[in-house]
Order: structure tokens, then sequence, then C-alpha cells
């Protein structure tokens, strides 16, 4: 299967006053074309970090990119000049994120804000460009698109706001769509609004969507293939239905298991003790140890990594290492 | 039947919204619009809605930290809203709030123990000896410990922040809790702990709650009655197990069924509601939900349906139920 | 039966850091890793040391005349040379020192004084209590304030203060023209600090007012004033000097760095004894400035904006 994007041994740190933080520790994966691939995980696990770094946007000092190779069309996106990477960006791959009321321009229309990668990276003329433009108002449901066209974001709501960045996004017809908890600032309704209709966009043009959030009722709902994160590493991954219905990793169980799901009710709820460890505490060790209920001493001491377990699931876990199990 | 811990009465909060150079009022923004709920001691209710619905300022104006307009709001039998700011002062501790964002409810100034055991001195509960017990004692139901005392808040995670703002309000030893969206500024695996601890607290010392949230999987679990807001007026309210079951509002059915579900493949009949919520200043006329009801038909923009009984302790305003 | 996560990761990084970290601990630290404002800390207190201590060294503090001695340029007896008046210009300085760095102090900290309270009450209180004391801030903001400090110095002179205690009044009007800008952001910070849940938090436990406003609105205040006060400083100093300089404020023979520019201000004191003038005029210069990157050190280190 034909992969519309590949990262292999991405890791990108930031380096603050207490130390570097590894923020995203050596991830390889694939995004097959015309596929939606999750990415799951909480706050700190660095997915974020991830999309950030496959779209340039990781800002030195501070932060950067310290090692790996991304393989977008056969080309390294890591090894390419700005201004390479600014004829990709917008084009080829586009990105959307969680809040759109500060990713718009507030002193801008909406209509020149859509007609700007159009006129950029598609040399449209400004007369196509609008009409295009006005074209893909209508394309993500926002009825009386000339209105619209010429408002400000201000006058719109979260989300139409979001549709509008989608519209941007899919203006150039990019082979992939980053979306960095594109639906979490919205209200569940809308959510259903928008997630279907990235649902449309990607069969209508295949293609493939890099999605980003906390929810797995989003990832099951959108996810072909979902990879899941913690303290910057991947400890899991797997097709979706394998995954949800026999997860592997002891913190993707509890995650799982942790989720209210409407009539399903618990007397209690399962909840995975301690909280995410502190970035710059991290030792040699497998990062969820202090939290795993199977924490065994192997995994007070080193790191587990990322092995197949058949039916193209893969687990970074001690408890699926063969040389161990049989000690 | 024993009083009501918490009457409140056709309750209306109207936010005037002004032009021009004298502040003339041109309109209002009316995020409660006639809401009424009855909370018995020990009860437990859950306020939903989406953005616009008028929720959390329902919260607020119940514990008067904004004036109503209309309405009545009695606790234990007290109008809150006609009662002196002594008197008000001395009811305090029996109603209280946890706020949503962990990290902007706390001071970042104050030492948690401090944070936690002031209230107690100020209104006379304990004495500077005993505050220090009170408060040990508050983070330990609360699944913090000593150590946490001198520390400021800065030093803590979201999780761990908010166990701190239940214990501030707990340690007053309140009837009534008012949670206004408590779990949705964290992570998933915390949320779960929060919710279980709201859980044991509500059964170890028989707490009311008014939890104001927008997640319905978060508020099947802890609440008996679930009310359903759109827009500022009540679609829907009915015990949990009835709502769940047979949601009669168009409304509560499109909310239900619009939630994520994390079983892939989950075949639904997910009903996609049209267009964006309408903003409270300007609501459609008739029943509010029209607009988007995939039912609606002529009488539904013309008239404002009654809030009426239909089934055992189940309400609804719809023209079509 | 509850799961009570009984393994619970330590609040920051600390298995080994039992130090309850203070506010101000943290702040020290972070200051002390900004070399610039560290070495502005450092001059401003070399120069209270200098100017109030040096003095006790010299031999020439009895401002003696000494015509033998006069006009001559820097040497080994004085090191800084002397005035038209034989009088050592090294000592001087240092005491001139005293009058700025004194008048500076002092009338930032009685500004800060005045103007925190009534901000703090203008913006605690609202209503007439606010109406009032802004329209009065206000008023006194119009008014350009180095024309006032020079109405303020010519009355001085008619009403004939008498020297010794020109100091004083120096104090007293510079903060009567400090206050209002202080005033104005205290209440600023009041009426923003109201607003933040965590005050809502304080209204629904039902705190007293005197709680509120000293453990939770002072203490957010505090850093913030403690950086403009401290910049305040620096303007107090440079206003002093401004009026001693139109001979409006502290008058000769007491020395003030403004008064012994001033001096000097003719065309051959200031072609061919530059002695005379670029101690004093450096001596301002190097202190305000010292200030300035102090104050901008401490307002990196206190600004809530980068706290999280």
């Amino acid at each position: 299967m034909d992969n519309s994007i590949e990262i292999d041994h991405l890791s990108t740190y930031f380096y603050t006053e207490e130390g570097a933080v590894k923020a995203v520790d050596d991830v390889s994966f694939r995004v097959p074309l015309g596929q939606t691939v999750c990415i799951v995980g909480e706050s700190g696990c660095g997915k974020s970090v991830t999309a950030m770094s496959i779209m340039g946007l990781v800002e030195e000092p501070g932060g950067k990119v310290i090692s790996g190779k991304i393989d977008f069309g056969g080309e390294d996106l890591l090894k390419l000049d700005k201004h390479s990477l600014r004829s990709i960006r917008g084009n080829e791959i586009a990105m959307i994120f969680q809040e759109p009321m500060s990713s718009l321009n507030p002193v801008m229309k909406i209509g020149e804000q859509i007609m700007e990668p159009l006129i950029i990276h598609l040399k449209m003329n400004k007369k196509k460009a609008r009409a295009r433009a006005i074209e893909l108002i209508e394309q993500v449901g926002i009825s009386r698109p000339e209105q619209i066209a010429d408002s400000y974001p201000h006058e719109l709501s979260g989300g139409m706001l979001q549709r509008i960045m989608i519209a941007i996004a899919i203006s150039c017809n990019p082979k992939l769509l980053i979306a960095d908890e594109p639906t979490t600032a919205l209200d569940v309704t809308i959510q259903a609004q928008i997630l279907d209709m990235l649902r449309e966009i990607k069969t209508d043009s295949n293609m493939s969507i890099l999605l980003i959030t906390h929810d797995l009722g989003v990832v099951a709902e959108m996810a072909d293939y979902v990879i899941v994160m913690y303290s910057g590493k991947i400890v899991e991954e797997g097709e979706v239905v394998e995954l949800f219905e026999r997860p592997k990793h002891p913190y993707t169980k509890g995650l799982l298991k942790s989720k209210p799901i409407i009539n399903q009710r618990l007397e209690e709820l399962y909840s995975i003790p301690g909280q995410v460890p502190n970035p710059l505490d991290l030792q040699e060790s497998c990062y969820f140890h202090d939290r795993c209920e199977h924490c065994m001493s192997i995994c007070q001491t080193k790191q587990p990594q990322l092995q197949e377990v058949g039916n193209q699931q893969k687990v970074a876990c001690w408890l699926y290492e063969e040389a161990v199990t049989h000690v | 039947m024993s009083e009501p811990l918490l009457e409140v009465s056709h309750l209306k909060k109207y936010f005037p919204i002004t032009k021009g150079l004298l502040n003339r009022t041109v309109g209002h923004v009316k995020a409660v619009d006639d809401i009424s709920i009855t909370l018995q001691p020990g009860e437990t209710f859950g306020l939903v809605g989406e953005s616009g619905s008028g929720k959390s300022t329902v919260g607020r104006t119940i514990l008067r930290l904004t004036d109503k307009t209309a309405g009545e709001i009695k606790f234990k039998g007290l109008d809150i809203h006609s009662l002196s700011p002594s008197e008000l002062r001395a009811i305090r501790p029996k109603m209280q709030l946890i706020f949503q964002d962990p990290y902007s409810s706390l001071n970042p100034r104050v030492r948690v123990g401090d944070a936690i055991g002031e209230a107690l001195l100020d209104h006379g509960f304990a004495s500077k000896g005993e505050v220090r017990d009170r408060v040990l004692d508050a983070l330990v139901s609360c699944g913090l410990s000593s150590y946490h005392i001198d520390r400021f808040p800065h030093e803590f995670s979201g999780g761990q922040r908010q166990r701190i703002g239940i214990a501030r309000a707990l340690v007053l030893n309140p009837e009534l809790i008012i949670a206004d969206e408590p779990v949705s500024a964290l992570d998933v695996s915390i949320q779960a702990q929060i919710i279980n601890l709201f859980s044991k607290l509500q059964e170890t010392r028989g707490l009311a709650y008014l939890f104001i949230s927008h997640d319905l999987s978060v508020v099947e679990h802890l609440c008996s009655t679930i009310g359903v807001m759109y827009l500022g007026s009540m679609v829907e309210t009915a015990s949990r197990d009835e709502l769940f079951r047979n949601p009669l509002h168009p409304y509560t059915k499109a909310l239900l069924s619009a939630v994520p579900v994390p079983i892939p493949k989950f075949k639904r009949d997910r009903i996609v509601l049209k267009g964006d919520i309408p903003s409270p200043a300007n609501p459609p006329s008739g029943c509010k939900f029209h607009t988007r009801c995939p039912y609606a038909v002529d009488i539904c923009k013309e008239q404002i349906p009654e809030f009426r009984e239909v089934g055992s302790q189940h309400y609804v305003a719809c023209h079509l139920v | 039966m509850i799961t009570t996560p009984t393994k619970l990761v330590n609040p920051k990084r600390t298995k080994d850091s039992p130090v309850k970290s203070s506010l101000f601990k943290q702040s020290i630290r972070k200051l002390s890793k900004n070399k610039l404002a560290v070495s502005g800390f450092v001059v401003v207190i070399f120069m209270f040391v200098a100017c109030f201590i040096g003095p006790l060294f010299s031999p020439y503090t009895d401002n003696k005349i000494n015509m033998a001695m006069m006009n001559k340029a820097p040497h080994l007896k004085h090191w800084l040379g002397t005035d038209a008046l034989g009088r050592d210009v090294l000592t001087r300085v240092l005491l001139a020192g005293r009058i700025s760095l004194t008048v500076g102090l002092a009338s930032m900290m009685l500004s800060v004084f005045i103007g925190s309270l009534l901000g703090a009450l203008a913006g605690y209180y609202r209503g007439i209590v606010d109406q009032i004391i802004m329209r009065i801030a206000d008023l006194l903001l119009t008014i350009p304030s180095l024309p006032l400090l020079f109405i303020f110095g010519a009355l001085l002179s008619e009403w004939k203060i008498p020297t010794d205690y020109r100091m004083y009044i120096v104090m007293l009007m510079l903060s009567f023209v400090g206050w209002p800008g202080l005033a104005r952001m205290v209440r600023g910070q009041m009426l923003s600090l109201r607003e933040r849940e965590f005050m809502q938090a304080a209204v629904v436990l039902g705190l007293r007012d005197r709680r509120k406003l000293f453990n939770h609105l002072l203490p957010n205040i505090v850093p913030l004033l403690i950086v403009i006060a401290t910049l305040n400083i620096g303007g107090a100093i440079l206003s002093e000097s401004v009026l001693s300089f139109f001979g409006l404020g502290v008058m000769p023979p007491t020395p003030t760095w403004g008064n012994m520019i001033d001096a000097a201000n003719n065309m051959i004191d200031f072609q061919e004894r530059p002695w005379l003038w670029i101690p004093p005029g450096f001596s301002i210069f190097a202190t305000v400035i010292a200030i300035n990157i102090f104050g901008d050190g401490l307002r990196d280190v206190l600004d809530p904006k980068q706290k999280r």
C-alpha cells in the first residue's frame, strides 16, 4: 500500500532552563494514501509536537527537531529549504488547528483568507480564486457563501470558523491533511457535523488524514489506524477495530476502560492511578511503569521497544517481549 | 416530603446589550430564560447543554455571583437574592462551587493549606489550632496528602488542582455543591479519577449536586436526574434512566446521538443537526430549536412550547410530543 | 473501594526538595541568572554605599572654602579636582548622592504608599469612591509634571523656605506628582484581578473583605508594584536633579548632582573644567540606568504573564 507520508525515527526536543524535554522521542509511522491515522494520547504525550515537526513549525531556539526523516512524495521534509517547504505547506500538506479563532487572521476577510493559498500555490488569478473560494465555502456546508466570504472571522461562530479552516485546508487538494484536535473546542452537535464532513471529503478526494486527538470516541469514528502515544513515545499502534477490541498495552487498556460510555454505566469508573510523569524526570525505563499494575522489575530499568505482535499491531511493553516472559 | 434543598422557580437572567455613546440598552442576551429546578437533599441533578445554553449562568445566579433578572431562588427555604450581605455570607458555606478551570480557580500566591483553611477561620468554624487538622482531613478525602499543604498551586497538575478546589469546597461541610464543568479541562484518565471522587464524596457525605456539563456520559455516571438546556430554556427533564432510554425532545435525541462512542464501526442513527447554534442575543421565535430541528412544523415557529409533564417525572417542551 | 492513587507522582520534581518553594526564593533564583539585572543591582548598591559611607573617609566634609585650591584639575590630593571655591569635587559628588538617593527613595515610598492605597480602594470598592479618586488622579495626570514641579519650586523660593527644609518639601512635591500614575496602575490591576476565577471562589467561600484584599488581591499586585516602584526611583532622582539644576530644588551650598551641574553651566567651566560637571552628570546617568536595568530584570521575573 502506498503511503502519503513516512516518518522515521523522528525526535524533537525542547530546551528549557531546567533541562531538555524529549517531546517526541524516536517516533516512526506511516500514513497510507486515502486513510485516516489517529494519534491519540493525553497532554504532554507529544502528539501535537509530532504534527508541528512534520509541518516544520517547531521554533528554534527552544525547540529543535533532533533527528529523523520525513518522506513525503520522495522528499525528506526535514532536509528541505524554507522555500520548498513553504510551497508544500498549504498545498500538498495542509493543517487545521484546535482554535479556529486564533488560526484565522482577524483583520482579513474570510474570502481573502481562502483565496490566499489558491493564488500563491495554484497561481490562480483573483477572479478565479474568488469563484473557487465561494465554491469551497459551499462545499463545507455554509449557506450564503458570498455573504460569508465578505465577513470577518469575529462575525462567525466556532463551528463555522472551523469549516472555513477546512475549506482553506482542502483548497489546493492536499494529499495529506493534518488535523490537531479539530473538534475539541466545539460543541458536541457541531463536532458531529465537522467529523461527518471530514469523512466525506476524505472519501471524495482520497485524501489522507492525520488526526490528533485525546477523545477515544472521535478515534473510533474516524480512524482506520491508531497510534497511542505516551510521554513522547509510541506505546501501541494498530488497526482500529483490533486496537479497541484487543488492546495490548496497559495504558491503552486503561484509557479505554476509563472512558464513560453512554448507556453503559458502571458503579465506579476505572481510573489509571497517578499521573503523567514530569518530562524532565524521565529515566531509562518504561515511562508508564509507575502507573502500571503489571509493572515488573525490568520495566523500571529498561525501555521496551516497539515490537510487532501480529495482525498489524505493535506494542512497546515488556509483557510482550519473548525474552522476558520466559524468564 | 421534606423541604427541598434548592428551589429555582422561573429564573431569568438577561444581560443588556448596549450601543452608542450613551450606552443605550438596545436588546438583551437572554442567557437564562425561565428555568425551574428543584433539588432534594442528597439529590444529584445534571444540567446539560452546549454553548449558549446558559447552564453556567444558572449555576452562578443560584449562588448569587451575579444578580437575577426575575424568578426566585430558595435555598433551604431562604430567598437567596433578598438576603442581606451578612446573611448571605452566613449561608454560603452550605452551597459551594467547583470551577471548570483548575488553573485560574486557585490564587497562585496563596499556599494550598491556606486556600483550603481560610474560610474556616473567616466563618469561625475552627480556631487557628484546629484548622490544620480540618484541612488535612479534606485533603485526604480528596486523594491528596499533608505535604501538599505548604505548596503553591503552580506546583501541581491540573487533576491535583481540581482536587484542591474540591477540598476547598468540602472543608466547609456544604450541603449543595454546584460543579461547573469540573472535568472538561482534564485529561481522560484524570477525568475518571475526579468523577470517582465526586461519586465517593456524594455517597459518604450525602451531598446534593448540581452538576453542569456538556458531556452526557459524565453526567450519566453521576446524576440521578438530568435536565437538558438549549439557548436559555429547559427543553427536557427526566430521571437518568428515563432520559437515556426514552429521550423525547429532538434536541436531546440529537445530543445523545452526536456523542462519539469509543466503539469502532458503531452503528447508530445519528441525527445530524443542520446549522449552528443561534446567538442567545437573537433567539429564534417560537420554539428556539425550530431552526435546527429536523421535525419542525409551522406551529414550532410561532408558539413557544409549554414545559409539561408527559411521563412520571418526565418533562418536555415540544409541540410534537 | 475507591482506586485512590497511592503512588502519586510528587508535585514538581521533588523527591528530595523539602524546601517550601516560595515565590520570593524562586524570583531571587531567576533574577540572579540575569547578568544585566545583577550588574544593575550591583551598581546601585555601590552608589548607595559610596554615597552614604564614602564621605566618612573623606577629610573634606566640612565644606570649607579653600581659595588656595580653587579650580584645580584632578590630582592626588583631590581625586576629582576642586570647584570654584576650592571644595573637593569627589566628596561633594558623594554627599550630593546622599540627597539624590534619599529624595528618590523617600518620594518613591511616599507615592507608592499613597498611590496604591487610593488605587486599591478605588478598584475594590468601585462606585463613588472610585469616581472621586480617579477624577483627582486624572486631573493631576493631565498636568505635565515638570512644569508643575517648577511652579512648586518657584513657590518654595517665593515663600523663602529655609534650605534645610527644602529637601523634604521636594520629596513631598515629587510624590504628589507621582502617586496618580501608581494609583491608576493599582486600580487597573484590582479591577482585572477581581474578575479572576479565584476571586469568584473567594466570594463563594464567603471570605471577609479584609482577607480578600490582603491575602488574595495584594499578593498578586505586589510583584508589579515592586517593579513600578523601582522604576519610579529612577524617575524621581531625575526629576530632583532637573529641579536643582534649575535652582528650584535643594539649594547650594548643599550639593546635589543637579545643582553641581548647574554651577558648572557656563562656557569656561564647560569647556575647560570637565571634572566639575562630568562626575555629577555621570552619577545621575549611571544610577538611573542601573536602576532601570534592575527594574527591567525584576519585571521579567515577576511579570505574571510569564508565570504558569
